[in-house]
């Protein structure tokens, strides 16, 4: 399974889809990247003439990439055009380092800790183009394929 | 291990998923996780992997299927302390 499939399931849409592309996947850790755009919805108020990515939108990405792409290529097995992954953030945990401004391109490195009754573990960095740590932490959701109640 | 310092551990573990303090409290072996604790799904996977680490027992999925209430952690652990 490719990043660009992967991506195409994902239950996320323009405003709030903040993967670009996935670079490396197996089943232990996932990589991908997504570069902020200048004209971000959340940039015209968080702050005011002073855009800075939030941290809640950081979570964001690094849930998007680290634990659903992650759990998308997991359970591919089960995937189907009927039955899609179904997928809800459970808990999260960060710690914040740097600020991360617009244009810039972010990469997320996630590595799986527990993936066990549809629950996936996983801890989660942030870094940006520098190489530099911008936030790190864990992130849970529970996911599972098909359409009954999770 | 007595059936009382099994409540005690058990009740130790899920502390800090509960949502209903009252429930909590008043814990017995009659108490379930998920209607009286209000222990959520995803939650319960963590009193499971929680009680798994404690006991040093491995939970399957069909154990994980049962452990919803007081009464039936205390069967599956023992049952897996039993095996061992």
């Amino acid at each position: 399974m490719t990043g660009k499939q992967i991506i195409k399931l994902l239950p996320y849409q323009q405003p709030f889809l903040f993967v670009d592309e996935l670079t490396t996947i197996s089943n232990e850790s996932i990589t991908g990247h997504y570069t902020f755009k200048k004209d971000e919805y959340f940039y015209q108020g968080h702050f005011k003439d002073n855009p800075i990515t939030p941290g809640v939108i950081l979570t964001e990405c690094m849930a998007q990439i680290g634990v659903v792409c992650l759990g998308v290529f997991m359970l591919k097995d089960e995937l189907s055009e009927v039955n899609l992954p179904q997928i809800v953030l459970t808990s999260s945990q960060i710690d914040f380092f740097l600020p991360v401004y617009p244009e810039e391109k972010v990469t997320v490195i996630s590595e799986k800790e527990v993936f066990r009754f549809n629950k996936l573990k996983c801890n989660v960095k942030l870094f940006n183009e520098r190489k530099e740590l911008v936030c790190r932490g864990k992130i849970s959701g529970m996911m599972k394929i098909g359409q009954s109640d999770i | 291990m007595t059936k009382d310092q099994l409540i005690a551990k058990l009740k130790s573990i899920v502390e800090p998923y509960i949502q209903n303090e009252e429930a909590f409290n008043n814990l017995s072996e009659n108490t379930d996780f998920i209607n009286d604790l209000k222990i959520n799904s995803a939650n319960l996977v963590d009193v499971v992997l929680d009680v798994e680490d404690e006991f040093d027992i491995r939970i399957e999925n069909d154990d994980m299927e049962k452990m919803i209430s007081v009464k039936t952690a205390m069967d599956i652990i023992n049952e897996k302390l039993n095996a061992k």
